[in-house]
């Protein structure tokens, strides 16, 4: 396990440090930040010493090497447009980020596993029929749709939910929290249900796949013969048996998730990190973008590890032997 | 009731209406099982052994469906039970062992947690009264160190073990029935023989009734009193094991027993049944085995034989061999 986790840590390694190179000579294409930062009508002596304060003169290797030494010492530079270290306008909204996603995914897994097996446990039903439909509609109609059907329905309409924004939020742990007042879940729903539908179809095919094959395998018929009833089967055996491509998909999904947020949150109006991104693009605010890929690809990288380990904490035939056996 | 068997299986069908037609899977199987007795259900692959004993516990898969016939439980009948009562009454009253256990355990449970499943299915048993049982059991199949193997994973024992595992898995309720669908073919030789020994100990201990599906004459013939020989669906002979197989009346079981290694003369090629087991979307018209029977006739290909029977011993054949 410890051999695992040690592997594991210098792939983890290997893949930020290629990333963090992609990630700034990409960002470096693009645009030039000295028409952002100061006015047209600054001379050229301010000009000059603007291009030497934010090191732009030096070549790209050296700009690279500098930036990955204050990186390591936890220094992702300062924002062009802010003015303020880019870490903490990012520590300031990822908070909000994280619960949006948590609550996706939340829902994703305790709506789409129990329904997706449900379809596979009795594929030609109705009802079954019925999820299946609905989990195509999920895959394929795009988020911004059905984000503004929700907003339109629900919000327009109906009035029962807020459009958007965060609502009354509570301050636990030195951030705000949405989740803990009534008001801030009733803000919640709406971007949480919008960003967990694509998901949610998701579980709903990997889940019933899964118990689909599993119903007709040995294991099944084997429990059923010695008298286990079908709730039984499903909860003990089969559930346990489609566990793994689930967490594998739910792995990969959470940090594409707060990756691209973006969506929801801006239809929302949800101040997540996804807003900061597409404003700093706009402004071609670099320490930001940069940051925040950099940052994205670590969340990547740790989910992936974190997947690798719960393998091993799933499958017992992933563990190493044991001394006894 | 002390002369009703504990298992009577009577006309038994069992179909599949399959895109390429109908399947005759188990068509017409009839037989009966006394309390501790040993039963062997031989037939090759596609006979219909297995559905059989999937029929017996009501497991058969749609596209299978029991047509007819009836199968009767100390006296009470389980086709068209309810599931509910089907349910209570599988492991409890009649089980069923599968023939490759790295299949039937789940690998993701350890082992004493899928015998405190079966257990709970049952709720007779509760607490620190279940985990004596499991060792009990265990230690009387002859697993050694059962304390330790009830943390074990599936994947960390040896095929012998996990199947004995299986079959304590099996046993655990104490049923009446067993159905054994070739528990030992996936075994290596001599663990076989030890999970022979092994099973024979415990049917005279338990008085354990069970049907032994298999495809092998010779383990058959080492735990079975009677056998039934399956051919396209249908017993085509049975009888006490030692008549039946050393003076068969059915031209195909005397074709299984020539074919057996053991009984061939070094040096000289076994004499295989030729051709192969009929589709059984084609069945032959008449009697099923007369494409592959030396004996066969006009009759054979026409009329299907009713079973005869002298001293207990039954056959479905027009020109049966010589009685011993």
């Amino acid at each position: 396990m410890v051999e695992l986790l040690f592997r594991r840590l210098i792939q983890a390694a290997t893949v930020m440090l290629a990333m963090s190179m992609l990630v700034f000579a990409g960002v470096y294409a693009i645009g030039n930040p000295i028409d952002v930062l100061i006015g047209p009508d600054a001379s050229q002596a301010v000009r000059a010493e603007v291009i030497a304060r934010y090191g732009l003169d030096l070549p790209l290797w050296r700009q690279y090497l500098g930036f990955l030494d204050r990186l390591l010492h936890g220094d992702f530079g300062r924002s062009f447009v802010y003015g303020v270290p880019v870490l903490d306008l990012i520590l300031v909204r990822l908070p909000a980020t994280l619960e949006l996603t948590l609550s996706a995914i939340l829902i994703a897994v305790t709506v789409g596993v129990p329904l997706g097996m449900y379809a596979g446990y009795r594929p030609g039903s109705p009802a079954a029929r019925a999820v299946m439909a609905a989990s195509v509609v999920g895959v394929s109609v795009p988020t911004f749709w059905i984000g503004l059907i929700l907003i339109l329905v629900f919000a327009v309409w109906l009035g029962w939910l807020p459009a958007g924004g965060r609502g009354e939020t509570v301050r636990v742990l030195g951030t705000e929290w949405s989740f803990l007042t009534l008001d801030g879940l009733a803000h919640l729903v709406l971007p949480a249900l919008n960003l967990a539908l694509f998901k949610l179809a998701l579980m709903i095919r990997l889940a019933r796949a899964g118990t689909l094959e599993i119903m007709l395998g040995d294991t099944v018929k084997f429990a059923r013969a010695a008298g286990l009833s079908e709730w039984a089967v499903l909860r003990h055996h089969v559930l346990r048996l489609i566990a793994i491509p689930l967490v594998t998909v739910l792995g990969l999904e959470f940090a594409s998730t707060v990756a691209f947020a973006v969506v929801t949150e801006t239809i929302f109006s949800w101040p997540g990190l996804g807003k900061l991104i597409i404003d700093s693009i706009t402004s071609l605010d670099r320490p930001v973008m940069v940051a925040y890929l950099v940052l994205i690809s670590l969340l990547f990288t740790l989910i992936n590890l974190l997947v690798d380990l719960a393998y091993a904490a799933l499958d017992p035939r992933l563990r190493r032997a044991r001394s006894a056996a | 009731m002390t002369d009703e068997p504990t298992l009577a299986v009577a006309d038994l069908r069992t179909h599949f209406s399959t895109r390429a037609g109908l399947v005759r899977a188990v068509d017409g199987v009839s037989f009966t099982l006394g309390r501790g007795e040993v039963l062997g259900l031989v037939g090759e692959s596609g006979s219909g052994k297995s559905i059989t004993g999937f029929s017996i516990l009501g497991l058969v898969d749609p596209p299978g469906r029991i047509v007819g016939g009836s199968v009767r439980y100390q006296g009470r009948e389980l086709v068209g039970l309810a599931p509910r009562d089907l349910r209570t009454l599988r492991g409890r009253e009649v089980a069923m062992v599968f023939q490759d256990p790295m299949a039937t355990l789940n690998p993701m449970l350890t082992v004493g947690r899928q015998m405190d499943l079966v257990l709970a299915a049952h709720g007779r048993v509760r607490g620190p009264e279940r985990r004596a049982r499991c060792l009990d059991l265990m230690t009387r199949l002859g697993i050694p160190a059962p304390e330790s193997r009830l943390a074990a994973y599936p994947h960390e024992l040896s095929g012998g073990l996990r199947q004995r595992v299986a079959i304590a898995v099996a046993l655990l309720n104490r049923p009446s029935v067993v159905i054994a669908d070739e528990p030992t073919t996936a075994l290596d030789v001599s663990i076989q023989a030890q999970i022979l020994r092994e099973m024979i100990g415990l049917v005279r201990e338990t008085g354990v009734a069970m049907v032994w599906i298999s495809h092998d004459l010779a383990v058959v013939s080492s735990i079975a009193q009677r056998v039934a020989v399956m051919y396209a669906g249908r017993i085509v002979e049975d009888g006490p094991v030692r008549t039946v197989l050393r003076a068969p009346r059915h031209p195909y079981t005397r074709g299984l027993l020539d074919s057996l290694p053991a009984r061939a003369r070094p040096g000289e090629p076994l004499a295989p049944i030729p051709g192969t087991t009929p589709s059984l979307l084609a069945r032959p018209e008449g009697c099923a085995f007369h494409p592959r029977c030396a004996r066969a006739t006009e009759l054979c290909r026409t009329l299907d034989p009713e079973r005869r029977e002298s001293d207990g011993h039954g056959f479905r054949c027009h020109h049966p061999l010589e009685a011993a």
